[in-house]
């Protein structure tokens, strides 16, 4: 075998040109596929050149295989460029067909409500444990002594009447249901040590019949400071502190004379509720006063060097004003839209 | 208490243009608050006219009219709507006659409840006006016919304003009177605050009579069994008037007064009693001297006795009421109401005026016994003025004098105990120490003064000593008040106090606001209800025996008469409520109080004192006495847990999310619970679960509600429900946990299915496998519970998913196959299980 030709260079790129070109005109994988069989398959002219490889004399054989190997390489780094370009084409068309509506949202799990009673007992709650007070709790079905007598309410006075108990069969065994939160504070100052702030939120209960704006069972809390040199001062303080959380920086609040038999003196709050629907304006908020020293003697402790404050306000009305909560039926009917539309924020 | 402004007016200075309203505000700085106004609604032409002649014409119904001609104004004069002299005038009574006086409503006036008069067409004639009844004024309420000015003797001038004649331009502040201001029920009282709110000038109404001397009267006062150590009464006063005319009317500035405090007139003796009662707060009372027989004794009933009292009603006395008699026996319940017997009537020619001052606590609680709240008592109970008895009975002396034509005489008598009033010692810096405001002492003594107390300065202090109409000052604190109030509550600074440091929420507060919030966070909606149960409903959920019950004495409802012992029964009405509301896919809970009493309820213990420490000893036995409150939490589930939406079918609620729910709340406290297969009332006997700490204290139960009771409650079949008593959960709360180390070796997992009795439950079968397979076990699921071909009847096959781990190596198959036989040998040998072929 002689005579044999050298692999031509020129041969070889067009080898490679017209390979390359191949591979740019294919138009999708399984053309791509055509394309390698017919550019570097068993019949292909690369294939062609590598055979002639044997006949090449010795001293020309490496450069040839290189010239070759480098074509190779240069078609195969084509293909799997366009094979690349092909595979990501292809991913995203399977991606684009997968295509949901995002805006039909599934419920998984329903979505669940706190009642906005509850809900805002709590939060009241966290604001006087901020300012290092505890939340103290009490039964709500009391011992008359707890509910009246410990709080100055003398048996016989008016002021026993004024509150709609309702009495436990049978009466000589002197239940009640609690009429206030109070009881509480008398609990308090009974079993823990001195200084106490404590917050007394709670279910309490009177006999007015359900409308608009009364209901036999309803929620209160208390607040009680007992300290040495505590006064009325520190009372309001206290209050606009609560309030201006309750209703904003811009809430205020006013003192008016009135009568407690707990508490001597004693005041009406009102608030003032920037944020009221229709206009900021003077809300009746609640009651509150210093602690009548009968009270403090009833607990054993010596008015003369401890005193201090106490305050109370009902979670419904103060729900009524400050989320516009319109009719006291919506409050209580368990109706779980009512819950529901606060979720668990107010 | 209601205070006509022109009644107000003649004890304290108002402004020329107060209202009611502006005089409200004024008395709410105070300490009185504000109730509301009242006025006639009576206004625009009403004028004073004279019936000059009528034609009375019979109508096709049946009914005569009147066709009137009235002069409205004197001849040749417009009249107050500017119109004719004399107009015609249609009107359907036919109480009088030509020459009348009568009120004219002209064109342009308006009446009661916003009525319009115009002149009108009816009954073939135009009626240029309306002759007005005294109820068509609001007067009073007689609708017998028109008012007929002459038969109240009275004379005004023809087109004179009948609104002023009448009084009823007048409007009334009606302020309520907290318990310890007795003495505000009462006119000269208002006006005395309304002094101390303006600083205006007040003029005690006291002074408008002074008593003649009176004798010769027999007048006893016994009361050997006081109530409470007090004396039934202090002081009573006895006069008597002479040749009234009871028959005579009252006079319409009265009546309109009386009209706007909200009291009727009656006759003008009662009238002219209730009309003292207001202006001093001193009741007084009336007896036709002639139908007494002897003197008048005040004494306590004795068992037995019997009063009609003036509303016709005959009373069982108590042996604590206090009573008037007279030889006769009781005429009548001191302080609270008079007897029939001794009335006043039209008649009656003499009579013996009383003014007493009765034990606020004796009275109060014959009120309260009688079920008879009075004027009278309402004022008692509150404490009257001891020193205005005299007043009082003067007074009504001198307007029986005036208005009924009657003479004073000497016929009388007194008693008179009074109790002494003790001065009080205020320290200097006492009223400070308590507001927080500077008081000095000339202030101090300003503001006591001005209450009527008589200041004196001491060493250290001031010695008060309070007036007579303010019993409910016995204290230094009571001072401190009258000096903040009057001083100005505006004047209070603001200070915030530093609490010691606080330990924040209570381990148990957490652990229920976590169980909440974790419930929330599963779906739930948080409901409040009523605690009140029907007896029936308090038994849905008891056990063999009947659930014992508190029972209220005064329930609104005799069928909400107890208090829950489960939270269950009062979900099942909300969930009923909001079924029938269409909200048909519920998940509902709710957290509260039951209240169980103890087996044997201990009663009649002995109340301690209000205003000293009780025994330790006292404190238990009263807390004993009050029946175990645990906080419970129930959940009840009805309709889809999961709707039916793109791409998923609807999930309905069950069994199962009622013990999911359970144990998320058991998770969030960390306990762990033990659940067993249980039968109990109310629930489905086959679907129904307890729950267990690891002290074997039963903490819940759920399942199906018993599909008879959802029936009976307009429910579906599958109600899923469930009761946790959150008290004794939290209980079994561990203070602190401790971590476990997380193993990091990799895992072998193995599945393994047992045949076991259809009886043997999940739970128990699922614990002997963990206890078989001991530490290498890290985690086991139950994936399935096969019955059915290839099983033997009564049998069921469940598959666990098992997890093993070791701490230190890699596990091999072989440990696992090891630990899950050892499992699997645990439970062949506990429940006869077998793996499954």
């Amino acid at each position: 075998m002689s005579g044999s030709t050298p692999i031509s260079e020129s041969a070889v790129a067009q080898t490679v040109a017209s390979a390359l070109a191949a591979i740019a005109q294919a138009t999708d994988l399984a053309s791509l596929r055509a394309v390698r069989q017919a550019t570097v398959g068993e019949q292909s002219e690369i294939a062609k050149l590598n055979a002639q490889l044997k006949s090449i004399e010795p001293e020309h054989k490496a450069a040839a295989g290189a010239l070759i190997g480098k074509a190779r390489a240069e078609i195969n780094e084509a293909f799997a460029a366009r094979e690349e370009q092909f595979a990501a084409a292809e991913e995203r068309a399977k991606l684009a067909a997968e295509t949901v509506d995002m805006t039909a949202v599934a419920t998984r799990v329903p979505f669940g409500a706190r009642h906005p009673l509850s809900l805002l007992q709590d939060q009241i709650s966290d604001v006087f444990i901020g300012m290092g007070w505890e939340i103290a709790e009490g039964p709500e079905l009391e011992h008359e002594w707890f509910n009246f007598d410990a709080l100055n309410f003398d048996a016989d006075h008016p002021a026993r009447a004024m509150q709609d108990t309702f009495f436990v069969e049978p009466v000589e065994s002197h239940l009640v249901l609690r009429t206030h939160t109070s009881p509480v504070q008398v609990r308090s100052l009974l079993e823990r040590e001195l200084p106490v702030y404590v917050l007394c939120p709670g279910r309490v209960f009177r006999t007015d019949e359900l409308d608009a704006t009364h209901t036999p069972v309803f929620h209160q809390v208390e607040g009680l400071a007992i300290d040495k040199g505590l006064t009325m001062a520190d009372l309001r303080g206290t209050l606009e502190h609560f309030a201006r959380i309750m209703f904003g920086p811009e809430a205020q609040i006013r003192l008016r004379p009135s009568f407690f038999p707990f508490t001597e003196p004693s005041a009406e709050l009102d608030v003032w509720h920037p944020g009221a629907k229709g206009g900021a304006r003077w809300v009746e908020w609640g009651g509150c006063g210093m602690v009548n020293p009968n009270v403090l003697l009833a607990a054993g402790i010596d008015p003369e060097i401890y005193q201090g404050f106490a305050f109370g306000m009902g979670i419904e009305r103060t729900l009524m004003f400050r989320n516009d909560v319109r009719d006291m039926h919506d409050m209580v009917e368990a109706d779980v839209r009512f819950s529901q539309q606060f979720g668990v924020n107010l | 208490m209601r205070v006509p402004l022109s009644w107000l007016a003649e004890y304290v200075d108002l402004p020329a243009d107060a209202t009611s309203d502006s005089v409200m505000a004024e008395l709410v700085k105070v300490g009185l608050e504000e109730e509301g106004s009242h006025a006639f609604e009576v206004t625009g032409p009403v004028v004073v006219g004279q019936v000059l002649e009528f034609t009375p014409e019979e109508q096709t119904n049946g009914k005569t009219i009147r066709w009137c001609q009235v002069r409205v104004a004197p001849e040749g004069s417009k009249a107050a709507d500017g119109g004719e002299d004399v107009r015609g005038i249609v009107c359907g009574a036919s109480n009088f006659e030509v020459g009348d006086k009568v009120v004219v409503c002209l064109p342009g006036a308006t009446l009661p409840g916003d009525f319009h008069i115009a002149a009108r067409s009816t009954y073939g004639h135009i009626s240029d006006g309306m002759l007005a009844s005294a109820r068509e004024l609001n007067f009073s309420d007689d609708h017998a016919g028109i008012m007929r000015l002459n038969e109240m003797g009275l004379d005004p001038k023809i087109g004179s304003d009948a609104l002023e004649l009448l009084h009823l331009n007048d409007s009334a502040a009606e302020v309520n009177v907290t318990p310890d201001r007795g003495y505000c029920f009462s006119v000269r009282g208002i006006a005395r605050e309304y002094a101390h709110a303006t600083g205006a000038d007040f003029r005690d109404p006291k002074g408008n009579a002074v008593l003649n001397h009176g004798e010769g009267f027999a007048l006893s006062f016994t009361d050997p069994t006081p109530v409470r150590n007090q004396p039934g009464m202090q002081r009573m006063i006895l006069r008597s008037v002479m040749g009234i005319d009871a028959s005579r009317p009252t006079p319409p500035w009265m009546i309109a007064r009386l009209k706007l405090s909200g009291m009727r007139s009656i006759s003008l003796a009662v009238d002219i009693t209730n009309y003292v009662m207001l202006e001093l707060g001193q009741p007084t009372h009336a007896y036709d001297l002639d139908k007494l027989q002897g003197g008048i004794t005040v004494r306590r009933a004795k068992v037995g006795e019997t009063l009609k009292t003036l509303d016709g009603q005959v009373r069982k006395l108590h042996a604590e009421d206090l009573l008037i008699c007279d030889d006769s026996g009781p005429i009548g319940l001191a302080g609270v109401m008079g007897g029939e017997s001794t009335e006043v009537d039209s008649t009656t020619k003499n009579v013996l005026i009383e003014a007493a001052n009765f034990d606020p606590i004796s009275i109060a609680r014959t009120a309260r016994r009688h079920k008879l709240t009075s004027e009278a008592s309402k004022r008692f109970e509150r404490g009257v003025d001891p020193m205005i008895a005299d007043n009082a009975a003067a007074r009504v002396v001198q307007l029986l004098e005036v208005h009924a034509l009657g003479e004073g005489n000497i016929l009388g008598a007194e008693y008179k105990e009074l109790k002494p009033i003790e001065a009080i010692f205020l320290p200097s810096d006492f009223a400070n120490s308590v507001v927080g405001v500077e008081f000095d002492s000339a202030e101090q003594t300003r503001i006591l003064s001005e209450i009527g107390c008589v200041v004196a300065s001491v060493d250290g202090g001031l010695e008060v000593l309070p007036p007579s109409w303010r019993p409910d000052l016995a204290h230094k604190t009571d001072l401190v008040e009258e000096i903040a109030r009057i001083g100005g509550y505006h004047r209070i600074p603001s200070r915030l106090p530093v609490a010691p440091p606080g330990r924040g929420l209570t381990k148990t507060q957490q652990l229920r606001r976590q169980a909440l919030s974790a419930l929330v966070g599963a779906g739930f909606t948080e409901v409040l209800t009523y605690p009140f149960m029907s007896a029936e409903q308090n038994q849905w959920f008891a056990g063999e025996q009947p659930v014992k019950a508190v029972k209220l004495a005064n329930a609104m409802q005799e069928e909400a008469s107890e208090l829950r012992v489960s939270i269950l029964p009062g979900l099942i009405d909300a969930a009923k409520r909001n079924v029938s509301r269409g909200l048909v896919d519920l998940a509902i809970f709710e957290e509260g109080s039951v209240f169980l009493p103890a087996a044997d309820v201990k009663v009649g213990s002995e109340l301690p004192v209000g205003n000293q420490r009780p025994e330790q000893s006292q404190l238990e036995v009263l807390n004993s006495e009050i029946p175990a409150q645990p906080k419970h939490l129930a959940l009840l589930l009805a309709g889809a847990r999961v709707p039916s939406q793109v791409g998923q079918k609807e999930i309905a609620a069950t069994y199962q999310d009622a013990l999911n729910a359970v144990l998320t709340i058991a998770r969030s406290a960390a306990v762990e619970l033990e659940i067993r297969q249980a039968v109990r009332k109310g629930f489905h006997p086959g679907r129904c679960a307890e729950f267990f700490t690891s002290d074997s204290v039963l903490v819940a139960v759920a399942g199906e509600l018993d599909p008879a009771l959802a029936a009976q409650n307009d429910l579906g079949r599958r109600i899923a429900a469930a009761e946790v008593n959150l008290s004794q959960l939290f209980a079994a709360a561990p203070a602190t946990l401790s971590a476990s180390e997380i193993k990091v070796m990799p895992a072998a997992t193995q599945d393994v299915s047992l045949v076991v009795d259809i009886d043997v439950s999940a739970a128990s079968l699922q614990q002997a496998l963990v206890e078989g397979a001991g530490e290498l076990l890290e985690s086991i699921v139950l994936t399935d519970d096969y019955r059915g071909d290839n099983i033997e009847a009564h049998k069921k096959s469940l598959t666990f998913a098992l997890r093993f781990r070791a701490t230190d190596r890699t596990l091999t198959q072989a440990e696992a196959t090891e630990a899950r036989e050892a499992g699997v040998a645990n439970a062949a040998a506990k429940f006869s299980a077998s793996l499954r072929a």
